[in-house]
């Protein structure tokens, strides 16, 4: 469907992405330095120009798989570590908090100003490092530049590319669950109240015109809610008012990050069925891979000494048990590029990951390219 | 004795006169009143039937058709890059399920997601048409055999504007159109039997992707207008089909997309993003009616084309249903608000009638895997 959703997507889940990971860095007392540098690396990363320049050429979304990999690998962009338990229970919220923007955004459009919230938050984050602020800004212009043109209908297509995105998931947020926004199913609530979208008016009058065009009668209708008109909208500027609450940052200390896991109650063991059968795709989808990791300029050498763990859960013992007792369908399969056990792979990897970056485009062979890379993850 | 059973018929026959008096009257009034006053109560909701996978966001995700001779239903709603179809027994005893992926010519599974699946009913056969990012498929209407495949065009690396089809509907006797993205509607010449298909024209009067098209459906051969288009910007084309497609008229958008759109007895029933709904004579293209119907994105409507009724479902959880009557002596037509119900949770996505007369209608919405029925009380 759209081809311009993937830069959208990675900014919002990145944007979610640092909201958990500054509330657990404050949560767990780590110095301020070390936090500090740790958002700082994420957001370089994040931002880095090489990268983002595959990120904004139209493309299909890939697997959930695929994306997964790459916030994984960011995530650990820095001196910091998650474990498996943890980094599962980072892109759960993620991915659970940027669903609930797209499906409750008041118009497809909103889905900008969503990013925008994004945006100025990450832009608070770096506020005292005017080159990552930069990097982050060019970032912004190129959003505005790309896509406040676009029509309305081709933000619903892009929005119906999300949601085709987030399909089946419904893994309750216990931040959700007390704000009451979502169900205990897992379903988030669609309020029938509140200011109607910019443009649209509040539902419950019909105009008849005669053939002059005159309006010849006004008849009203229950319209069984209680909307009320439209607030202003929001800015599509650099700066400004958003108005939409939607991406902003929702965690603080005093409301702590937790999940509940639950899988999807019906229909699971077929998804994952469906997920697993051979994907036509899955190779072109190694190269967009190789290609976004080949952009990601990672540090390489995590400093053993000054790099710690951020646990998203309470203790250790939650951290174990939430691995041990999560549903096999809920499982990412990540393909672990990470590599950290094993020395020799990661070096090896490295220097694949070296020969993508030089390459630029994979215009050689890319299909060989995709099977190396094949080959050596099932080593991994 | 004898005056007891003379009194007895005396009193049936004082009932009978009432209750006949009472029908007259009933008959007398226009059916909307009568409708009116059971407002509340009019659509109740059955059991709902449970589809292999949920819907799609996707504008129109639910098609019916109503097999009489062998009392059943077939329905289909898309999920990502499956269709899912279903058939229906009337006495709700009997489900047969089957999913049909979208294949790309001779590609059997891919991954290319599929914006639409709808039957196409042409008088001499039943089509069952799936439109997705490469292509058009054609099926038998049991989803068994595929009879055609059309290809679109895809450049060889992704372009920023996004390649699929969307938009289907049958005219007349031989023909099926359906939308591209580019804005293009292609009209394909079908024949009786067979596999024959020839794409016979390309209409090229809008500029934004389309999103849907609707033909005549009342039957009415008096009705000049038999086809009409609508894209992402609002423009509404009006066609009359024949070898050549005539363009009647192109009705002015105002930025705002259409999402679903009707043809009934020469009126345009268009429903738009901003939750409104309009009604234009086909043919001038003059405003009948501007209708503040939901407080979000319309995603479908549809027509009882024997009683005119009017469905519409939108992202705001609501299904309405709605009364559309011609007044010949000005020309003009009317509507009013009937019965609306909320699709807790739900964004709907697609909502269709049953039936002719509108007496039961089906509703889909996103994430949800199963289709929720309502029968008149």
């Amino acid at each position: 469907m759209s081809s311009r959703t993937l830069p959208l997507l990675f900014i919002n889940l990145g944007g979610e992405m640092l909201y958990i990971l500054d509330q657990r860095l404050r949560a767990q007392n780590i110095p301020t330095d070390k936090a500090k540098k740790v958002m700082n690396d994420i957001i370089t990363t994040m931002f880095n120009k090489k990268f983002l320049e595959e990120l904004f050429k139209p493309q299909e979304l890939y697997s959930k798989k695929a994306l997964r990999t790459v916030f994984d690998r960011l995530a650990h962009a820095s001196i910091m570590r998650l474990n498996q338990a943890s980094m599962d229970k980072l892109y759960d919220l993620m991915t659970m908090a940027f669903k609930y923007q797209v499906l409750l955004c008041p118009r497809p459009k909103d889905i900008l100003l969503v990013s925008f919230n994004h945006m100025d938050a990450i832009k608070d984050f770096v506020r005292d490092a005017p080159s990552i602020l930069n990097q982050v800004d060019e970032t912004y212009r190129q959003l505005i530049e790309i896509y406040t043109p676009l029509p309305g209908g081709e933000f619903q297509l892009i929005r119906q590319t999300l949601l085709i995105f987030f399909q089946d998931m419904h893994i309750r947020v216990s931040i959700f669950l007390k704000d009451k926004v979502q169900n205990s199913n897992g379903r988030f609530v669609l309020p029938t109240s509140g200011p109607v979208p910019y443009g649209t008016q509040v539902p419950g009058s019909i105009r008849i015109f005669s053939c002059s065009g005159e309006e010849v009668k006004r008849l009203q209708f229950p319209n069984g809610c209680s909307y009320t008109s439209a607030l202003r909208e929001g800015s599509f500027q650099m700066f400004g008012e958003r108005v939409i609450k939607l991406g902003t940052n929702m965690y603080s200390v005093s409301r702590p990050v937790e999940t509940h896991m639950s899988g999807t109650v019906k229909n699971s063991a077929q998804h994952t069925k469906v997920n697993t059968a051979p994907n036509p795709l899955a190779k072109e989808e190694l190269n967009l891979l190789a290609r976004l990791m080949g952009g990601l300029d990672m540090e390489k050498t995590a400093n053993t000494d000054s790099g710690f763990r951020v646990n998203l859960f309470a203790t250790d013992e939650e951290e174990e048990e939430a691995f041990i007792s999560r549903p096999e369908e809920l499982s990412y399969e990540v393909i672990n590029i990470q590599a950290t056990k094993d020395q020799q792979a990661n070096a090896e990897l490295a220097r694949i990951m070296g020969e993508f970056t030089e390459e630029g485009e994979p215009s050689q062979s890319p299909s060989d390219k995709g099977e190396d890379l094949l080959a050596m993850m099932d080593r991994l | 004795m004898v005056s007891d059973v003379a009194r007895g018929l005396h009193l049936a026959s004082w009932l009978l006169f009432i209750l006949l008096t009472k029908l007259a009257s009933l008959l007398a009034r226009p059916i909307s009143d009568f409708l009116k006053e059971s407002e509340l109560s009019m659509y109740h909701k059955e059991k709902s039937i449970q589809i292999r996978s949920s819907a799609s966001a996707l504008y129109n995700n639910l098609s019916v058709l109503r097999i009489a001779p062998r009392s059943l239903t077939y329905f289909t709603v898309v999920h990502a890059n499956v269709v899912n179809m279903v058939s229906a027994s009337w006495d709700g005893l009997n489900f047969s399920h089957r999913q049909l992926q979208s294949k790309e010519g001779n590609i059997a599974a891919s991954s290319s997601l599929i914006m639409q699946a709808s039957w196409c009913v042409l008088p001499s056969r039943e089509l069952l048409v799936l439109t997705s990012q490469k292509g058009i498929q054609m099926y038998e209407s049991d989803g068994s055999i595929m009879v055609y495949w059309h290809a679109l065009d895809i450049p060889e690396t992704p372009t920023a504007q996004a390649v699929f089809a969307r938009g289907i509907a049958a005219v007349r006797e031989n023909y099926i159109c359906v939308g591209v993205s580019s804005g293009s509607v292609l009209v394909f010449d079908v024949p009786s039997k067979g596999s024959n298909i020839m794409l016979s024209e390309v209409l090229d009067e809008h500029r934004e992707s389309i999103t849907d098209m609707a033909s005549e459906c009342s039957g009415s051969l008096e009705c000049i207008a038999d086809l009409v288009t609508a894209d992402d910007s609002g423009i509404l084309c009006v066609w009359k089909s024949g070898e050549d497609f005539q363009l009647l008229n192109k009705i002015p958008g105002f930025d705002v997309c259409c999402s679903s759109v009707k043809l009934w007895k020469g009126t345009v029933v268009a429903g738009y993003g901003t939750g409104q709904i309009r009604l234009y004579e086909a043919v001038t293209g003059i405003v009948h009616a501007e209708i503040n119907a939901h407080a979000r994105w319309i995603y479908s409507l549809d027509i009882a084309p024997f009683s005119g009724l009017l469905l519409s479902g939108a992202e705001d959880s609501l299904v309405r249903v709605w009364h559309l009557t011609l007044i010949p002596e000005t020309n003009s037509v009317e509507i009013e608000h009937l019965y609306s119900e909320c699709v807790t949770d739900t964004q709907v996505c697609g909502a269709k009638f049953c039936d002719g007369d509108g007496y039961a209608f089906a509703v889909t919405g996103y994430d949800l895997s199963e289709i929720i029925r309502y029968t008149q009380a």
